[in-house]
């Protein structure tokens, strides 16, 4: 009896031993930061005085009077609103042509990813360049149709859009979950359709995004959770303006915290921010009875 | 039943259509990548010219060499490579260890411990980067480079998810052979599970890379000296410093660019392994 709970202490011990650095670094770097951005948030805070306890202040004074907040806010969904559904789709077509048997595959699957392998950044300074009104290659492309292109970027009405065709430029890793998805779709199911007469266009339709609705869903929900922290396209090509016309939610917590250094101000942000992804997140799954299943 | 030709006939024309969208989706997605190149090979009188000029004509090779003097380019590099290689370890310490306790490793407390760390993925970093900030000011590491690597070596839940689900496919007979033999855990862990998963170690080698490498956020944060940038901030402020000396601000994303290309082409399979087995990152 003593030799086995002496063993069983020891699988318990040499356990905690495998895990301990990674449960540090949850009580360290999440849970710990969790529960002092939280109390953070409901204080004034400079760092270097210490954090002053003002209640519901900061929630209020987000609300009811900054501007700028509901205007990060609604560029926010703008952003995400148009993004996310757009990125879908397109993933989606990529991925079914990407899902023929023909040669070469290989190379146009590096093409359509490479965008979201390299650095952000490098990704961010190319779109500022390809959008410059005079010599970038889309208004010269439009140009070629005689159309007159706007000014994209430095043209408030136009720079979100323009972010916007960056992050639809970066859809890799969603064509490769598409992909994985497609190839999953067992070939009888589009050998009896064909029997039956049904073309491509119909085929896809009826037995394909069917299928392959859970991943639609997946895509869509980590899509939103992502599109809704934009930020380093938005630093580089814009730094939120014309105007404050593609301050997005993260720009303005950074700036409001690392800038302005108004720690909990910015915690606050944090947590409304967290709340709305959150809430969004389970109304998806509340309405998710568009998606289909296998056996369930 | 006469139907033989004319699915065929539906095939070729099938695999032509298949082909010029994927063509005319690839130039579309090609093309900017296409336009880096040739702006960072043209002398700066070419770059601002209507109509553009395509193709560079004489290739300005020296626009490299220039635009990586006029700012540290070498230095950034370094401090890159010195950051991503310090996270890798990290991550393949760390992670690996982790992942075998939570796959193998009865333990109390591992189903709370292993729920505990899968909630941390689903916490926007936003909501703790505020505090961890705090804490690096505190102990004097801000405008170093210990917070940008120090925390790989305390986990990551996306690489021991991976790397676990991975652990778990390894038949548990062999460890049980082992344990006869009197073998303890870590000999266990060290000879047999380490050497059997080679894949899913490069692909965590890969993702670790690249979430440095390619990291802007924490960097601009932490880092304000500019010997100590990364290269994505060395890029940020090369382009609010020059503005639009376009031909060197894209040699320099060239370079930015090319180790991320590089790592792609020698490891395609595992970056799609990594993405269809967790779903994540991207």
């Amino acid at each position: 009896m003593r030799l086995l709970r002496s063993k069983k202490l020891r699988i318990n011990l040499v356990g905690y031993g495998f895990v301990l650095l990674s449960v540090l670094g949850i009580f360290f770097f999440n849970l710990g930061p969790m529960l002092s951005s939280f109390y953070l948030a409901f204080c004034e805070y400079d760092i270097i005085t210490p954090p002053k306890f003002i209640g519901l202040a900061n929630f209020y004074n987000i609300i009811t009077n900054d501007e700028i907040f509901w205007k990060a806010l609604i560029n926010t969904i703008y952003y995400v609103g148009v993004s996310v559904p757009l990125r879908l789709i397109l993933a989606f077509l990529i991925a079914i042509l990407l899902n023929q048997k023909i040669r070469g595959m290989g190379l146009y699957r590096t093409i359509f990813y490479l965008p979201t392998i390299t650095s952000g950044v490098a990704m961010a300074l190319i779109w500022t360049w390809v959008l410059d009104p005079s010599f970038g290659i889309i208004n010269t492309v439009l140009r070629f149709f005689g159309i007159q292109g706007p000014g994209w970027l430095g043209d408030p009405k136009w720079a979100m859009p323009g972010i916007i065709l960056v992050a639809l430029w970066q859809v890799g890793t969603q064509v490769i979950i598409f992909l994985s998805g497609l190839q999953n779709v067992p070939v009888q199911f589009y050998e009896a359709a064909e029997i039956d007469g049904a073309g491509s266009f119909r085929k896809h339709i009826s037995i394909t995004i069917p299928l392959i609705s859970p991943i639609f869903f997946f895509n869509l929900v980590i899509g939103i959770i992502q599109s809704f922290q934009v930020f380093d396209k938005v630093y580089i090509m814009t730094r939120g303006g014309p105007a404050n016309a593609t301050i997005v939610y993260v720009m303005y917590l950074y700036e409001r915290a690392f800038t302005w250094l108004k720690m909990g101000y910015g915690s606050a942000l944090a947590w409304i921010l967290f709340f709305i992804i959150m809430l969004l997140t389970l109304l998806q799954f509340k309405f998710s009875k568009w998606v289909y299943y296998e056996g369930g | 039943m006469n139907r033989t030709p004319k699915p065929s006939f539906q095939y070729i024309y099938r695999v032509i259509l298949g082909y010029m969208l994927l063509t005319l989706g690839a130039i579309a997605f090609g093309l900017p990548f296409f336009w880096m190149l040739s702006t960072s090979l043209k002398p700066i009188e070419d770059v601002f010219i209507i109509p553009i000029k395509w193709i560079p004509n004489p290739i300005k090779w020296n626009n490299y060499i220039e635009a990586l003097t006029i700012f540290p380019f070498g230095r950034y590099f370094i401090n890159s490579t010195k950051i991503t290689l310090l996270s890798i370890i990290g991550h393949l310490i760390s992670c690996t260890l982790a992942a075998y306790g939570f796959a193998r490793i009865p333990f109390k407390g591992r189903e709370l411990l292993f729920f505990l760390l899968l909630g941390t993925m689903m916490l926007p970093s936003q909501v703790t980067i505020i505090p961890i900030f705090i804490i690096f000011k505190k102990l004097g590491w801000v405008n170093t480079h210990l917070p940008l690597y120090v925390p790989s070596f305390f986990g990551g839940a996306f690489y021991i998810f991976l790397l676990r689900q991975y652990f778990m496919t390894i038949p548990v007979e062999l460890e049980e052979a082992a344990i006869m033999d009197g073998c303890g855990y870590l000999r266990i862990f060290w000879n047999i599970y380490l050497p059997l998963s080679k894949n899913a170690l490069i692909t965590v080698i890969i993702f670790s890379f690249m979430g440095s490498w390619n990291d802007f956020f924490r960097p601009l944060i932490f880092i304000n000296s500019p010997d100590k940038f990364t290269i994505p901030l060395g890029l940020a402020g090369f382009r609010s410093e020059m503005g639009n000396y376009w031909h060197y601000l894209m040699a320099a994303s060239v370079v930015a660019v090319i180790p991320c290309i590089l790592l792609y082409f020698f490891f395609q399979r595992y970056f799609i392994e990594g993405i269809t087995l967790t779903g994540l990152k991207g």
